[in-house]
């Protein structure tokens, strides 16, 4: 499989994607993941703000999507941790997000990811998220 | 508004109390994962996120994706902001960092406890754990910080002098 069938099987059989509504698009050698407004992603219905858990959720996947595309790894990448910074309020609308890699060792990776609406001058919410991979070109599987 | 109920902390518990369902089925994003809020103290919150097959990350082992547990704690970390607050205020977290110490298991539970231990006049310090039954068996631990919004009349765009 090349990385965008890789994607494209990791989007379809996650169950976490459907119910959060999200797709990717990959245009070249750039992703943008969108996430098209639901009412259901809402927090806060007075304000009518999408919700941190799920601009979170949202760009966790993003993270590990870059990584199906540019890591060749042999299973779903494990999150270490994530520093999450809320930096706009998330309005009712459609959310985007690039992701970009930082850092790709062996075993560990360090992803960027950043949300936007309007203007990507005006991002969202941004992550920095550490995740534990196997790379199949790199490592025999079972091995740590 | 001094005159509210909420503004007076352990009225607010009460009504928060009385409303637990409420805080969560009224969170359209909180319904769609399905975890409930079962206890509240003063600058404590304990719920509940029960097992669901839409909420899995990695369907080789149908363990639940982080995010799941992220909005979880996000949402406990908030509540626990509400049940410390000497006066009633709006709050938006500022920045979570969470760390996952092992995957949940599929098919139980996840619980969850947030603690907000600090406040300073604009910031709420909170830190949550999730984990199974015992808080020996952690599955992940956050650490965030909320802004403490001022009164709405004060932020509000009505303001007469305006």
């Amino acid at each position: 499989m090349n990385p965008v069938e890789r994607l494209t099987k990791m989007l379809a059989d996650v169950p976490v994607v459907d119910t959060l509504g999200m797709q990717c698009q990959v245009r070249g050698d750039e992703m943008t993941s969108v996430l098209p407004f639901h009412d259901k992603l809402i927090g806060n219905a007075t304000i009518q703000a999408l919700h941190g858990g799920a601009i979170a959720t949202f760009l966790e996947l993003s993270a590990m999507a870059q990584l199906y595309l540019e890591a060749e790894i042999s299973e779903p990448p494990r999150t270490i941790n994530i520093t999450m910074d809320y930096l706009r309020q998330g309005h009712a609308k459609d959310l985007y997000a690039r992701a970009t890699i930082t850092k790709l060792g062996r075993r560990m990776a360090s992803v960027q990811a950043e949300a936007w609406q309007d203007k990507r001058s005006e991002p969202v919410a941004s992550i920095l998220a550490h995740f534990k991979i196997t790379r199949g070109d790199t490592e025999p599987s079972g091995e740590t | 508004m001094s005159s509210s109920p909420l503004n007076d902390l352990d009225k607010r518990i009460d009504v928060m109390r009385e409303n637990m369902d409420f805080l969560t089925q009224s969170t359209p994003w909180a319904k769609a994962l399905g975890f409930k809020i079962d206890h509240i103290e003063k600058g404590r919150v304990r719920g509940h996120q029960p097992y669901g097959e839409h909420l899995i990350g990695d369907p080789r082992t149908g363990v639940v994706h982080g995010g799941v547990i992220t909005t979880f704690l996000d949402q406990l970390c908030g509540g626990a902001c509400a049940a410390t607050l000497p006066e009633f205020r709006f709050v938006a977290t500022l920045d979570l960092r969470i760390d996952y110490m092992g995957p949940a298991e599929p098919n139980r539970d996840i619980l969850g406890e947030a603690e907000c231990y600090h406040l300073t006049k604009t910031v709420a310090f909170v830190r949550a754990y999730a984990f199974h039954e015992t808080r020996e068996d952690l599955i992940a631990t956050a650490q965030a910080a909320f802004a403490i919004n001022k009164p709405r009349q004060a932020v509000g765009h009505k303001r007469p002098d305006a």
